[in-house]
C-alpha cells in the first residue's frame, strides 16, 4: 500500500465511515506493540516519528526498533513504565477511518477500560500465547461483554514465542469459548499473530500458513461500523432550543428548532412524533441542517426538527415516535460502575446525567456486587472505585430511558458528585 | 453540499465528525452559562466555525469568539480573523500578550524570547475579566502525544491547570461540563479530527484560509533542517544566508515558532495530496516549540496552555 492511497474517501469513492474500536491488553501482552504495527504497517507514522522512536530505542539499548514506544504518553507513564490513562488514535486505510481508544490493562484501571470500550464498536482482546486465558482476560471480556461492545476478537499474540503452534492457538480457542459461552458473548472471532513481526495484522506473513481466516485488519475493514444492525427506536434528546427572533428576516418570527442529536433510529418529514414528558403529540414539519432539508434524519446525525405545532420544549426534553415510547422511569436498575476514589455513599443524593437530562438520585440497594475476577456475585452494602455492582437507584425526576442492550444513548447514564462535580459512576440500565 | 449521506451504516467519516462536534457545541452552550470559542484565524479554528454555523443557524452562536494575540502573528491571519468574524456577524474579542507585559503579568526572559507561551497567561486573565467558565477550542489529539489523553471536555483548576493524571473520566457521549466558580472547561469540539480530516473538511465545505496556508515566495533562512522565515520580528541575523522560496504553512501561530514548508500546492486538493503522502508530521514540520523537550507540551498544558 503506498501512502497516497490512505486519503480517505471523497465524493464517490468507497467511504465505509469510521469505526471506533478498543484494545485490551497489558504492555506484556504486545498491546502497544500490536497498535504500534498498526499504525506502522498502514503508513500512519511518518519519518520525524519514527525516527524519534528509533533514538529512544537506541538509548534504552535496544536493537531493533520498538513500536511499542510509539503509544508511550504521557511523562509519568514513561517514568513508570505503565499506561494511566485511555489514549486515542487515529488511522486510515483510504477506506475507513478509524479511532483507537488504548487503554490500560492493570487491575485498578478498570474504570479507564470501562470508558474506553463506552464509545467502540469493536474490542480485540490480546491473549499472550505463551500465557493463555488468564483472569485478566475473563476480565476484560466481561467489561466489553458489560458495555455491550457489539464485535469481540481475541487476538492470540506472540505466535512466534510458541512456535506458530496451530495446536496452542487451538486450545486457546476451546478454552476462550468455554469461559465466553457462561458469559452470553456469542460473536468472537478468533485471530493467531504476532504483533512484533507482523503476521496477521496487516500482512499476513509467511509463518502462520495453517491459518486461513482473516487478518486483523480485514475483520477492521469488514466490521459494520454501526453499534447495531437491528431496527432501533427513534430517540432525539432535545440539546438547544433555537429561536432567532430575528428582526430583520419575519421569516424567523415564529421559528422553533429543536436541535440535537439521533441517539438512536429514524427519522422522516410527517412523521408522528410525541415529545417527553409533557405527552403532547404533533407531527414533523421538517428537519434540517444549516438551512438544508433532509428528508429524513439517522442515528448519530446531529439536525434541528421543526414540529407542526407550538409545543413548549425545552434542554431535557425528548422527542421520540408516537408508535415507539421509550419507558418513563423514577426507579432505575441498573449496573453500575463506580469510578471515584471515594466510596459510594448510601446516604448521600447524587446527580444522574442521561442524555441531556439531569436528575437528583439516590441509591434504593444494592443487589449484588460482581467480583470480576471470579464471576461471582457477592452482597454488599458499599462500592470503591473499580467495583461493579447491580444496583437500584430512586429518582427525582422521570428519564425517558430503554434498556442498554438495546440502546447505548437511552440506556447509558453518569453519576455525579454535585460536591465535587466530579463523574463518579458509569450505568448501564437493565 | 455532501453532508446527508442517510443510511446509517454508511454515515461518511466527514458526517460523523461534524456531527460529533456539532453535539458538542451544542453541549456546551446547553450545560455553560458563558462559554467562549477561541478563533484565531488558523486552519482548525476556521473548521470551528463552520461547526458552530451547522451547530446553531439560524441563530447567533451563544458564545462570542477570542482570540490571544502574541502580537507576533502573520498580518494575513489577523486579517482574515476580524473580516470572518465580521462576516458571521459574531463579536469577536482580542487580547493581547502585550497588554499583560504592559501589565506585567507576563515577563519575557529576553526581548526575543517566543511569547507562544505566555498566551496562557493571557488567556487566564481574559477567562476572569470575562467571567467565562468554558473555552472552546481547536485542539486535535493527533496532533501531539499529551492531547491523546485529553478529554473532550477537560476540566483545568483556578490555575487553569491540567492534571493529566486526575481527568475526570469521560463515557459514551456523556459530557460533564460542570465547574465551580473561578473554575473552567476547556472542550475540544474537533478532538477525533487529523490533519488530512480538516484539509477534507475544508475542501468539502469550501472554508476559504488566509493565503499563506497556500504556496507563496518568502525570504526564509535555512537552519537544522528546518526553514525560518525573515521578518521583522525575526529579521536574518548575521551571517545568515536569506533565499526566497516556495514555500507554505502547515500550521499558523506566533512567527517567532511557526516554520513553513517547502511546497507549490497552491489548492486545498493539492495540499491534501500532499499532506496524505508527508512524511514528516504536522508539529514536527513546523512547530519550533515543540522539539525542545520530549514532554514539552505536556508542560505547557498543565501550566494552563490550550
Amino acid at each position: 500500500m503506498s501512502a497516497i492511497e490512505n486519503i480517505p474517501a471523497q465524493g464517490n469513492a468507497v467511504d465505509n465511515g469510521l469505526l471506533r474500536f478498543l484494545t485490551c491488553g497489558s504492555v506484556d501482552d504486545g498491546k502497544s506493540t500490536l497498535i504500534g504495527r498498526l499504525l506502522f504497517d498502514t503508513k500512519t507514522i511518518l519519518a520525524d516519528t519514527l525516527h524519534a522512536i528509533e533514538r529512544t530505542s537506541q538509548k534504552r539499548g535496544m536493537e531493533a526498533v520498538d513500536l511499542s514506544l510509539l503509544t508511550d504518553g504521557l511523562q509519568a507513564e514513561r517514568e513508570q513504565g505503565i499506561t494511566i490513562d485511555v489514549a486515542y488514535r487515529y488511522f486510515t486505510t483510504g477506506t475507513r477511518k478509524y479511532i483507537i481508544a488504548d487503554a490500560p490493562g492493570h487491575e485498578q484501571y478498570t474504570r479507564n477500560m470501562v470508558t474506553a470500550a463506552s464509545t467502540a464498536n469493536l474490542a480485540i482482546i490480546l491473549i499472550d500465547a505463551r500465557k493463555g486465558v488468564l483472569t485478566q482476560t475473563r476480565r476484560h471480556s466481561y467489561l466489553a461483554h458489560l458495555v455491550n461492545i457489539p464485535h469481540v476478537v481475541v487476538a492470540v499474540n506472540k505466535m512466534d514465542l510458541v512456535d506458530y503452534s496451530q495446536e496452542r492457538f487451538e486450545q486457546i480457542k476451546a478454552d476462550y469459548l468455554a469461559f465466553a459461552a457462561k458469559l452470553g458473548i456469542d460473536d468472537v472471532r478468533f485471530i493467531p499473530m504476532s504483533a512484533l513481526n507482523g503476521d496477521m495484522v496487516v500482512e499476513r506473513g509467511e509463518r502462520l500458513a495453517w491459518y486461513d481466516g482473516p487478518t486483523l485488519l480485514d475483520i477492521l475493514e469488514t466490521a459494520p461500523p454501526a453499534h447495531t444492525e437491528r431496527a432501533e427506536k427513534f430517540r432525539f434528546p432535545v440539546q438547544y432550543v433555537c429561536r432567532p427572533q430575528d428582526s430583520a428576516n419575519p421569516e424567523l418570527h415564529d421559528y422553533r428548532g429543536f436541535m440535537g442529536r439521533v441517539e438512536s433510529g429514524e427519522l422522516a418529514a410527517g412523521d408522528a412524533v410525541t415529545v417527553l414528558p409533557s405527552g403532547l403529540e404533533t407531527r414533523v414539519k421538517a428537519i434540517e441542517l444549516y438551512g438544508e432539508k433532509l428528508p429524513r434524519a439517522t442515528s448519530e446525525q446531529s439536525v434541528t426538527i421543526l414540529l407542526e405545532d407550538e409545543i413548549d420544549i425545552s434542554r431535557g426534553d425528548m422527542i421520540v415516535k408516537t408508535s415507539e415510547l421509550p419507558n418513563v422511569a423514577k426507579q432505575i436498575d441498573a449496573m453500575l460502575c463506580w469510578l471515584s476514589e471515594t466510596p459510594l455513599d448510601p446516604r448521600r443524593k447524587y446527580v444522574v446525567r442521561h442524555t441531556t437530562r439531569e436528575s437528583k438520585a439516590m441509591l434504593a440497594g444494592i443487589e449484588y456486587r460482581m467480583d470480576i475476577n471470579t464471576m461471582e456475585r457477592q452482597p454488599a452494602e458499599k462500592l470503591a472505585m473499580n467495583d461493579i455492582a447491580r444496583v437500584s437507584l430512586k429518582l427525582a425526576q422521570p428519564l425517558f430511558t430503554d434498556p442498554y442492550v438495546d440502546s447505548r444513548g437511552t440506556g447509558a447514564f453518569i453519576v455525579i458528585d454535585e460536591s465535587s462535580n466530579n463523574t463518579v459512576g458509569a450505568g448501564m440500565i437493565l | 453540499m455532501s453532508t446527508t449521506t442517510l443510511s446509517k451504516a454508511t454515515l461518511s467519516h466527514l458526517d460523523w465528525l461534524e456531527a460529533e462536534a456539532i453535539h458538542i457545541m451544542r453541549e456546551v452552550a446547553g450545560q455553560c452559562a458563558n462559554p467562549v470559542l477561541l478563533f484565531s484565524g488558523g486552519k482548525d479554528s476556521i473548521c470551528m466555525l463552520r461547526v458552530a454555523e451547522k451547530a446553531f443557524r439560524p441563530g447567533r452562536f451563544p458564545f462570542p469568539l477570542m482570540h490571544i494575540d502574541t502580537g507576533h502573528n502573520y498580518k494575513e491571519v489577523t486579517d482574515f480573523r476580524d473580516k470572518r468574524a465580521a462576516e458571521l456577524g459574531e463579536r469577536l474579542i482580542v487580547r493581547s500578550v502585550e497588554e499583560s507585559m504592559a501589565r506585567g503579568t507576563v515577563v519575557l526572559k529576553s526581548a526575543d524570547e517566543s511569547r507562544n507561551k505566555h498566551q496562557s497567561v493571557t488567556l487566564l486573565e481574559a477567562i476572569e475579566e470575562f467571567g467565562f467558565d468554558a473555552c472552546i477550542g481547536g485542539a486535535r489529539r493527533d496532533e501531539e502525544k499529551a492531547r491523546a489523553k485529553e478529554r473532550i471536555c477537560s476540566f483545568r483548576d483556578e490555575f487553569g491547570q491540567w492534571d493529566p493524571k486526575n481527568q475526570r473520566p469521560e463515557l459514551w457521549s456523556l459530557y460533564n461540563a460542570r465547574a465551580f466558580k473561578g473554575e473552567n472547561i476547556r472542550v475540544f469540539p474537533i478532538s477525533n479530527w487529523t490533519e488530512i480530516d480538516v484539509w477534507q473538511y475544508i475542501e468539502r465545505e469550501k472554508l476559504e484560509l488566509p493565503s499563506i496556508y497556500f504556496a507563496h515566495t518568502r525570504p526564509v533562512v535555512r537552519k537544522a533542517g528546518g526553514m525560518l522565515p525573515v521578518t521583522e520580528i525575526t529579521p536574518a541575523k548575521p551571517g545568515d544566508v536569506v533565499e526566497d522560496v516556495l514555500v507554505r504553512f502547515r500550521t499558523v501561530g506566533d512567527i517567532t515558532c511557526t516554520a513553513p514548508v517547502e511546497s507549490a500546492a497552491d489548492t486545498v486538493a493539492k495540499i491534501i495530496e500532499e499532506t496524505a503522502t508527508t512524511t514528516i508530521t504536522e508539529r514536527g514540520a513546523t512547530r519550533l516549540d515543540d522539539q525542545t523537550s520530549e514532554a514539552s507540551m505536556e508542560q505547557r498544558k498543565k501550566e494552563g496552555y490550550f
